[in-house]
């Protein structure tokens, strides 16, 4: 990276899912999560037994995780988290699937997925996230 | 992906917050499956109706929906809510549960929907034609129209077919596409199907063997369509099968070359009967999955008639089957025998849990895999007249 275009190049496209801009602290999960009975609505704490981020809590990040899984009323649970102020600020999925992207746009979240240069994988819990889901791309400071 | 500028419109929140949503997820799911564009549809069918399903969230989520304006601009049903509208009290529905599901229908209400809360539209009223687009998501139901009508939808899930139906259209991609009703899976069935029981343990094994795959059957001489429902439920409950042909019955019929071969014998036949069937004393005879025919009320009517039953007995339905049941005679000779005719749900989405039961049989393969799962324990299983006097 070339000195003096760092803030530029830390700009990456992906692919807009649901609009919206918002910027926070990244959170990353290697596994894949299951919203509906793997994260607690109230306290947005997951709950899923030996999943990679049992007991930790997704409020106020930007949350990086591969995918989806498990049952459609997670794209719900997703609005719930949001009216109880409880919800991720953003979220990167490796690949968006429908139950993460119904949820997110129903919740208001901005979402996005499939960044380009291979961003997803450089992405480390802590680093400052900015997702700008009506343009489709993420800004990673390192 | 290309809009059409009506649909560019909806997108910029012209026809309201609700449509603009709607269209917002409509485009997102067009670009997880590579959809070029948006793709008229004449009805949609809404999945997430019970409130055992979709829960507090669910609820909420509908009512925050209703009020930001949604309104359906076809012809649109509910699947199968927790409960019986109007006879919730008779069959012990707990009064907290009944509360919720009618605020849930109340918001479908608000945005336009039919209250029918069916899985078979195509009985009662919704029935696509041959190469109609439409998006439905209950499981059985995308199967029907997909194979039996040869009408075209994805298995949408709730919230996908509740966007559709508000916007008109939702994304051209998978069964909507010539090239994606191709099947790679031919079934030789080379033993005799008798019953109901019969065609649920064919759409059983070929769910599991199918995994993924399209099957194509040969060597079914004839199958009525009560029959065909229960076969396309069944390999939906037991693999994700969305469209399936047989050969001189459906519409369709397009074989992959090199397509794979498994076969359906005696042998097969056996031993997913076994597979699926337990014993002992049910608690509630289930008949209706998917929700039954006046011909299989009629079945039933006729063969209980003067008799008494051992246990609770359900013959699921929609609400306008039932009326017509009504009207001719078979609910009350039901009645008679212990039983009852409901409508509106189903025993796969109401509390069965908290109103006692732990055991029950039915004919039906697609609630035989969700009853055994439920309660943790093998139904009876088999024709109607094999358990509808269950001792």
């Amino acid at each position: 990276m070339k000195k003096g275009t760092k803030a530029r190049e830390g700009v990456v496209q992906g692919r807009a899912i649901s609009r919206g801009v918002a910027e926070g602290e990244a959170m990353v999960s290697k596994d894949a999560i299951s919203f509906f009975g793997g994260v607690d609505p109230k306290t947005g704490i997951i709950i899923d037994k030996g999943h990679a981020l049992e007991g930790k809590c997704i409020s106020g990040k930007v949350l990086i995780f591969p995918r989806g899984k498990g049952s459609t009323v997670g794209s719900y649970v997703l609005l719930q988290l949001a009216k109880n102020n409880r919800a991720p600020v953003a979220i990167i999925n490796e690949e968006a699937e429908p139950i993460i992207a119904v949820g997110a746009i129903i919740a208001r979240i901005p979402m996005v997925d499939k960044l380009e240069r291979n961003a997803y994988s450089r992405i480390k819990g802590g680093m400052r996230i900015s997702v700008d889901g009506t343009s489709g791309t993420a800004g990673i400071k390192e | 992906m290309q809009l059409t500028k009506e649909q560019q419109l909806m997108l910029n929140g012209e026809s309201g917050e609700a449509a603009r949503q709607s269209m917002e997820i409509l485009c997102a799911l067009g670009k997880i499956y590579g959809a070029k564009d948006m793709v008229p549809i004449t009805s949609a069918q809404v999945a997430g109706v019970s409130y055992k399903t979709i829960g507090e969230a669910g609820l909420e989520y509908l009512q925050d929906f209703a009020r930001a304006g949604a309104r359906v601009r076809i012809p649109t049903f509910l699947n199968p809510a927790g409960m019986d509208r109007e006879q919730w009290e008779k069959l012990r529905v707990p009064a907290a549960f009944a509360k919720k599901q009618l605020a849930i229908l109340s918001a479908f209400s608000k945005m336009g929907i039919s209250s029918t809360c069916t899985c078979t539209p195509y009985l009662v009223g919704i029935r696509p034609k041959l190469g109609e687009h439409i998006a439905w998501s209950e499981s059985s139901a995308i199967s029907f129209a997909n194979s039996v009508l040869g009408a075209r939808t994805n298995r949408e899930g709730g919230p996908s077919a509740l966007a559709a139906a508000v916007c008109g259209c939702t994304p051209n991609y998978g069964l909507h596409l010539d090239e994606n009703r191709v099947a790679n899976l031919l079934v030789q069935v080379e033993t005799p199907l008798k019953g109901m029981s019969d065609f649920g343990a064919l759409g059983a094994y070929v769910g599991e063997a199918s995994k993924g795959k399209v099957p194509a059957f040969l060597g079914v001489k004839s199958a009525s369509e009560d029959k065909l429902k229960s076969l396309g439920a069944s390999m939906a409950a037991w693999g994700s099968t969305a469209i399936y042909f047989m050969k001189g019955i459906t519409p369709e019929w397009k074989v992959e070359d090199g397509a794979e071969e498994i076969k359906f014998g005696a042998k097969e036949l056996a031993q997913m009967r076994e597979k699926m069937a337990g014993e002992g004393k049910p608690d509630i005879i289930a008949i209706g999955c998917p929700h039954a025919s006046l011909d299989e009320i009629r079945e039933v009517a006729e063969k209980v008639k003067g008799k008494k039953l051992g246990c609770q007995l359900w013959v699921c339905t929609a609400r306008k089957t039932k009326e017509a049941a009504d009207k001719a005679g078979f609910t009350v000779a039901i009645e008679a025998a212990g039983g009852n005719v409901v409508a509106d749900t189903c025993m796969v989405v109401c509390p069965l849990e908290e109103m006692g039961i732990t055991h029950a049989a039915c004919n039906s393969g697609k609630a035989a895999k969700y009853l055994t799962n439920m309660f943790k324990r093998k139904v009876v299983y088999g024709d109607v007249e094999d358990i509808i006097l269950c001792k």
